[in-house]
């Protein structure tokens, strides 16, 4: 039993991570129609960028994780306005080439700025904390605050802000937006900008949990990402947080010996990437999309 | 400097017969497969497990390791072929990292991480090249009677891949030519209309996509025979993106540029490896790896968004549009 809620645990946090980061990259499938194959070295930038300023320089965490976070963001819209503005008008697989193109550029360039070996945040790895019947590492536990305050900020920001109803409004039917007045540049940018925020989020949070970390982090968990956009539906926030937790709770709990003696942990990928083909084929528009033709 | 040109010549033979099979999925009929490389590394595996575990001739595994990319090919293209572009396209990469998954971690299958060298377990060095080095000698040994030269391994591999690879370019040439292709280029502009014509455009895509899957097939038996052992980390999503750059390099729908497609990416991705000079002096060899792979990225980043028909092609049909 204590083994279950270990794994339900670990579930919600590897969960919270993906929630966050599928979360970005749905927004900017959703308003812009761009599916981004460099969303997870997004996430390695904003890990490497905090690492740079822990590791190396040794800041504190919370400075190098700002830091990270709000490079990566800037990142974000800067890489929007030099290579994808000009892809606008341009069909959903050529701009998937392109990202697939900036995410060759930005993995291999930390690859050479930061060398392969494995990374990790100055914290202290052996530390366990217990809460009730579970052990809880020090980047679990500042990952499920931190995520958690993201979770609702992001769903606050959608619901209530102009601009998030804004955004809703141009997933939805984005002819509609324009004509009602929406200012497709700015709020191109603004996504971007919340989206590169996440990414760095988890990036850096992906780091913290796991450990160390290489460049290929984000390689490792973009295939994750699109599992948990497609399960919530291509282009829902929300759908996409619900996606990332479901799919990182399915993943740890799928190991649960109470299952037929439980999968084996490094089956878990493949778990995930059949559970993406299944969905693909049974339910495209994700758990809560409305069915239409695709 | 002989030595790096027959090198480049040869790796450029694979890539071409493996491109050709993405131009015909993806510039002919418009399926974007981003898992193109899962399908060398199934006919590769089933070619070196045939041989080394179940005995077989290599003249019978080779052909039975295409059957098997394809049927590869069919099992994921009849439920997904139907699918939105950027579905499809998510729907093969992934397809192809549970591909590259399984060989990792199936060590009493394919070997694991160490590759087809442990077929047989661990410490007893499996081999599934010895006929096709036979072959390869013969090819040898009849060119250096025939013109009185030295020749070098690769030399013969050229004399194999590339007569090969010039008989399936004129096939697939025709292929594209005729009702078949024209078929298959109607429906990746307009499914509909297509549809409205009586035209069964779900068995034209799946013809076209068994295609491509049995040319990278074809492809990954090359590879297996050049580097006579393989890891699965030899078929990462990366290897499918080369093939990206050289269909669109030459312009998507352009059959006789994918060759010269093939021949440039493989100088330049080579060149970075083997030449020495200023700038790439500036890199340690670790370090040109993943320059190697930057340029790559620029090269699909700077083509697709500033040149999508490639550099021979026509802009109305062979431009990256959709």
């Amino acid at each position: 039993m204590n083994q279950l809620l270990q794994l339900v645990f670990n579930g919600l946090v590897t969960g919270a991570i993906l929630a966050i980061a599928a979360a970005g990259a749905s927004l900017v499938w959703g308003v812009l129609r761009i599916g981004n194959f460099a969303h997870g070295d997004y996430m390695a930038l904003g890990a490497f960028v905090a690492w740079a300023l822990n590791g190396m320089l040794g800041l504190d965490l919370v400075t190098a994780a700002v830091a990270g976070i709000v490079v990566t963001a800037l990142f974000a819209v800067i890489v929007d306005r030099l290579a994808l503005r000009p892809m606008r008008s341009r069909g959903l697989t050529s701009v998937f080439i392109v990202t697939v193109g900036i995410s060759f550029v930005i993995r291999n360039t930390l690859f050479i700025g930061f060398g392969s070996g494995a990374r990790t945040f100055s914290i202290d790895q052996s530390m366990v904390y217990l809460v009730g019947p579970l052990r809880v590492a020090p980047g679990q536990a500042i990952t499920v605050v931190v995520t958690a305050v993201a979770i609702f900020a992001l769903g606050w920001l959608l619901a209530y802000t102009n601009i998030g109803r804004s955004m809703r409004a141009v997933a939805e039917n984005s002819d509609l937006a324009a004509v009602t007045g929406v200012d497709t540049d700015r709020l191109a940018s603004v996504t971007w900008l919340i989206s590169g925020a996440l990414a760095g989020l988890a990036g850096v949070c992906l780091g913290l949990v796991q450990g160390t970390f290489d460049a290929n982090m984000g390689a490792y968990v973009l295939f994750l990402l699109f599992t948990a956009v497609v399960l919530g539906g291509i282009g829902s926030a929300y759908g996409a947080l619900c996606g990332g937790l479901v799919l990182g709770l399915v993943m740890e709990v799928s190991t649960w010996h109470g299952f037929a003696g439980g999968l084996e942990p490094r089956y878990k990928l493949v778990l995930a990437f059949g559970v993406l083909i299944a969905l693909l084929l049974v339910r495209p528009q994700g758990i809560f999309g409305k069915a239409r033709l695709l | 400097m002989a030595d790096f040109s027959l090198f480049v010549l040869a790796t450029a033979g694979i890539y071409t017969i493996f491109s050709l099979g993405l131009l015909v999925q993806f510039g002919i009929a418009g399926l974007p497969n981003f898992g193109n490389g899962a399908f060398m590394a199934v006919s590769g595996y089933a070619m070196a497990i045939g041989i080394v575990k179940l005995g077989l001739p290599m003249i019978i595994a080779a052909p039975l390791a295409m059957v098997a990319a394809v049927l590869f090919g069919l099992l994921l293209a009849i439920p997904t072929i139907r699918l939105r572009s950027d579905y499809l396209a998510i729907a093969t990469v992934a397809a192809g990292e549970i591909v590259r998954y399984l060989a990792l971690n199936l060590e009493g299958l394919t070997g694991g991480a160490a590759g087809t060298v442990n077929l047989l377990g661990p410490g007893q060095a499996a081999d599934y090249n010895f006929e096709w080095l036979r072959l390869q000698n013969w090819m040898q040994d009849g060119i250096s009677h025939l013109f009185h030269v030295r020749a070098k391994p690769d030399l013969a591999f050229c004399c194999i891949i590339w007569p090969v690879a010039l008989i399936l370019l004129a096939i697939v040439d025709a292929m594209v030519r005729s009702p078949w292709g024209r078929v298959l280029r109607a429906i990746r502009e307009d499914q509909e209309a297509a549809t409205a014509l009586g035209k069964d455009v779900f068995r034209c895509k799946l013809q076209a996509f068994s295609l491509g899957a049995a040319l990278a097939g074809l492809a990954g038996l090359f590879l297996a025979w050049q580097v006579s052992t393989f890891t699965p980390d030899d078929f990462k999503p990366t290897i499918t993106f080369y093939a990206f750059v050289i269909v669109i390099l030459g312009g998507k729908t352009n059959v006789w540029a994918v060759p010269i497609g093939s021949l440039l990416f493989t100088i330049i991705f080579s060149g970075t490896r083997f030449l020495g000079f200023w700038p790439l002096s500036l890199f340690s060899s670790g370090d040109k790896a993943f320059l190697r792979l930057i340029l790559v990225g620029l090269a699909l980043v700077v083509l697709v968004i500033f040149r999508p028909q490639g550099i021979f092609g026509n802009p109305r049909e062979d431009a990256v549009e959709t």
